[in-house]
């Protein structure tokens, strides 16, 4: 016999969520969705309650979670870095901002830092055109990054 | 009903509303070669995801080619199957496959029987113009089956049969694009999923990317030790099938031959798992009659139905999901395990080799078996009462490597004293076997009379799920009957909610029972094979000279000689066990 272990509060919120999608198997997207949100991210355990709740298989509920890139199953680093490859921010070297940040911080798009510190995600634009390239760590905006200034900013995260 | 006439490759034909045209072709006889698409016909296992493209069609009027599978047949439609362009459009996609499938067909375990490689012979591929990036993935290797899904070609049939037929949901397609493969959950390894290797996903595998573990080459090297005793025993099914392998007609019966082959290639003792089965109704039917006796004496804490427990698909299925029923199947163990226990005990003892010398070879129709035996409770000292086994493909390979003419072979008899059998025994093979069996002999203690008449049509047949009344002299016996895992679950849902109704319930794993064993030669969807199987199994029972399981001579020797009785002490420790709960618990922090 395994054994999984959620903390109590949320695991209370993801069977909340089902039974409000009536434990539909057909509502498994919209149920990924929302342990997400909950979540930050969708570890095994939690695709585990999500099959047992919703009554289909886990190989299924991770099928999907696989399939879709919205989904993860790596949690978000403490300091969450979106750079923005739209187009504006693309013709203006997003690109090569987001290989400095590839290089500093030895992760891939889609990875996280072992320390849990940074993780690294590409977005496209969030309306700040002007400020090309721009890339955002948390709530903060940085606007015009050069490659050469990567540093300085990861700098400032020091704890 | 609804008739509609179209006209495939200038020939008419008249089919019923809802009929693809693949199927219509057929009915006049035209072949539409198919990779993806997989039938059992009347069995309600079919998969058409049209994913494959293999079987494309010209339709008049229609801009693009049709997929056959997947594409109904409508009122004056107009189709060609072997136009240039469809021929150029197969061929074409068939390249495309083979441009990432790996080129070991020589020594691929599949060879010779592979959907893929019948294709590429019958289109004349001789060189793939296509290069580009090859999949590559890990091989993953369980207990009984082996994933290399660098040969899948996504047809999504062990899927099908995964989900869908047996509601095991062990496999799934995961990721996307080109990184997409049929997995368990999160990529682990098979032994660490749901999967309870009923092997029906292998069974129905085109190529080799699902294949069985293979066991032969342990077993030349243990008939090769001179300081080995190697005895063999081989499950009821496998005589119904295993002729198949060497052109025979299918449903024809080779016990005989069987049992030279198997003497042909070496082993010191042809034994019988029927003889195992017939020991199996002795402790099962006695555990029946015994919860039976107690709930007519108005105890309401006794476990009814009584689930067989023979098959260790179904028992591996019952620990995952249902892990709160398990102490309702019978405690008995299964044939093959009932036949190593005594083997190493009773028949070591009385030729005075040490269990250790004692190499016990089980064939089955089965993949699940070779998980079964490698099971912790079937040790003692940590050899095991089976040491390996095998199934019927193995031993046509076995025979075949042995340079053995099966076709030719003279018949003869198993060897005694473990190789004596009834007809009971021998139906243990399909679906509803085992519960006939048992009804012959607990009929006969039970009621002390003699049965006027040991066949019970009432509990055969091929449907999903079956149910009968039997009257054992005024006590009405109400038995159910599922096969397939997915009809089973049905059962068992209503065994867990307290609404069954029955006395006794008989699982098989396999769709039709063993016949359709995962180890079975391959069925390539003729269901009309299994049926022939089923058939071969009752015609060896009609011909046995003894058909009740307590009338073995040598079983009633046993129990005077060995065990005592049904369910004594003894019997307790070598025949029976008990069962674990394999689910996942969710425990809050």
């Amino acid at each position: 016999m395994a054994e999984i272990k959620l903390p109590e509060n949320k695991l209370n919120q993801l069977k909340e969520v089902a039974k409000s999608f009536n434990n539909d198997g057909g509502e498994l997207i919209n149920v990924l969705h929302k342990a997400q949100e909950i979540f930050g991210y969708l570890p095994a355990e939690v695709q585990e309650v999500v099959a047992k709740e919703l009554n289909v298989s886990v190989a299924h509920v991770y099928g999907v979670v696989s399939f879709y890139s919205f989904f993860t199953m790596t949690p978000k680093g403490k300091h969450p870095i979106s750079i923005c490859l739209g187009t504006a921010c693309y013709v203006r070297g997003a690109e090569k901002v987001l290989d400095e940040f590839r290089k500093l911080l030895k992760i891939q798009v889609g990875e996280t830092t072992p320390d849990g510190k940074f993780s690294l995600s590409g977005l496209r634009c969030v309306g700040a055109c002007g400020l090309a390239p721009v890339v955002t760590i948390g709530e903060k905006v940085y606007g015009r990054v050069a490659p050469d200034g990567v540093k300085e900013i990861l700098a400032e995260y020091k704890d | 009903m609804e008739l509609i006439k179209l006209t495939i490759d200038k020939r008419s034909v008249e089919v019923e509303k809802g009929t693809t045209i693949l199927q219509a072709a057929r009915q006049i006889g035209i072949d539409i070669p198919t990779l993806c698409y997989f039938s059992l016909g009347d069995m309600k296992i079919e998969n058409k995801p049209g994913g494959c493209r293999i079987c494309v069609v010209e339709v008049e009027g229609r801009r693009n080619l049709a997929p056959a599978c997947a594409t109904e047949c409508m009122a004056g439609m107009v189709v060609r199957t072997n136009t240039i362009r469809v021929l150029n459009a197969r061929r074409t996609v068939l390249e495309l496959i083979l441009s990432d499938h790996p080129f070991d067909c020589l020594v691929c375990a599949k060879s010779g029987n592979c959907e893929l490689q019948d294709l590429a012979h019958k289109f004349g591929v001789r060189e793939i113009p296509y290069k580009g990036e090859q999949s590559t993935y890990r091989k993953d290797t369980s207990p009984s089956i082996i994933r290399d899904v660098d040969k899948c070609v996504m047809c999504r049939r062990c899927e099908m049969m995964c989900n869908d037929v047996q509601s095991v949901g062990a496999l799934s397609a995961v990721n996307r694009g080109f990184q997409s493969v049929v997995a368990p959950a999160f990529e682990m390894n098979l032994d660490k999923s749901v999967c309870t290797y009923c092997g029906q996903c292998v069974a129905v595998c085109p190529t080799g990317a699902l294949t069985e573990v293979d066991h032969t080459r342990q077993i030349i090297a243990a008939l090769a030790d001179p300081n080995k005793t190697v005895v063999v025993q081989t499950a009821p099914a496998v005589r119904a099938a295993l002729g198949e392998e060497f052109g025979m007609e299918p449903g024809t019966l080779v016990t005989g031959k069987m049992v030279t082959a198997l003497r042909e290639i070496g082993f010191d003792y042809v034994f019988d798992t029927d003889f195992a089965a017939d020991l199996t109704i002795m402790e099962e039917g006695t555990e029946l009659l015994g919860r039976l006796g107690k709930f007519l004496a108005g105890d309401k804490e006794v476990k009814l139905p009584i689930l067989t427990s023979c098959c260790p698909a179904w028992v591996n299925f019952f620990e995952h999901n249902f892990p709160e029923l398990k102490d309702v199947p019978s405690t008995s163990r299964s044939p093959q395990q009932m036949f190593g226990a005594i083997a190493k005990t009773y028949f070591a003892d009385k030729i005075g080799v040490n269990r250790k010398e004692l190499v016990v070879v089980s064939v089955m129709p089965c993949l699940a078996k070779k998980y079964e035996c490698s099971r912790d409770e079937f040790k003692h000292d940590n050899n095991p009462d089976v040491d390996f086994s095998i199934s019927t493909r193995e031993l046509a390979a076995l025979i075949k490597q042995a340079n053995i003419d099966l076709v030719t072979l003279p018949e003869e008899d198993f060897d005694n004293p473990m190789g004596e059998s009834t007809g009971a025994s021998v139906i243990f093979g399909t679906t509803g076997g085992v519960i006939e069996a048992a009804v012959r002999t607990a009929y006969e203690v039970h009621t002390g009379k003699k049965l006027e008449k040991v066949d019970f049509e009432e509990l055969r047949g091929l449907e999903g799920i079956r149910h009968a009344e039997v009257d054992f002299d005024g006590l009405k016996l109400n038995i159910g009957i599922a096969h397939g895992l997915g009809n089973a679950r049905q059962l068992l849902n209503d065994v867990r909610d307290g609404k069954s109704e029955f006395h006794a319930i008989e699982i098989m794993a396999c769709p039709g029972g063993c016949i359709g064993g995962g180890g079975q030669p391959l069925h390539h969807g003729n269901s009309t094979i299994l049926k022939a199987r089923q058939m071969a199994l009752y015609r060896e029972d009609a011909g046995k000279p003894i058909r009740k399981s307590h009338e073995n001579p040598f079983i009633v020797k046993l129990y005077e000689e060995f065990l005592g009785k049904p369910m004594s002490e003894k019997s307790h420790h070598l025949l029976h066990t008990h069962y674990f709960d394999k689910s996942t618990k969710i425990v809050v922090e």
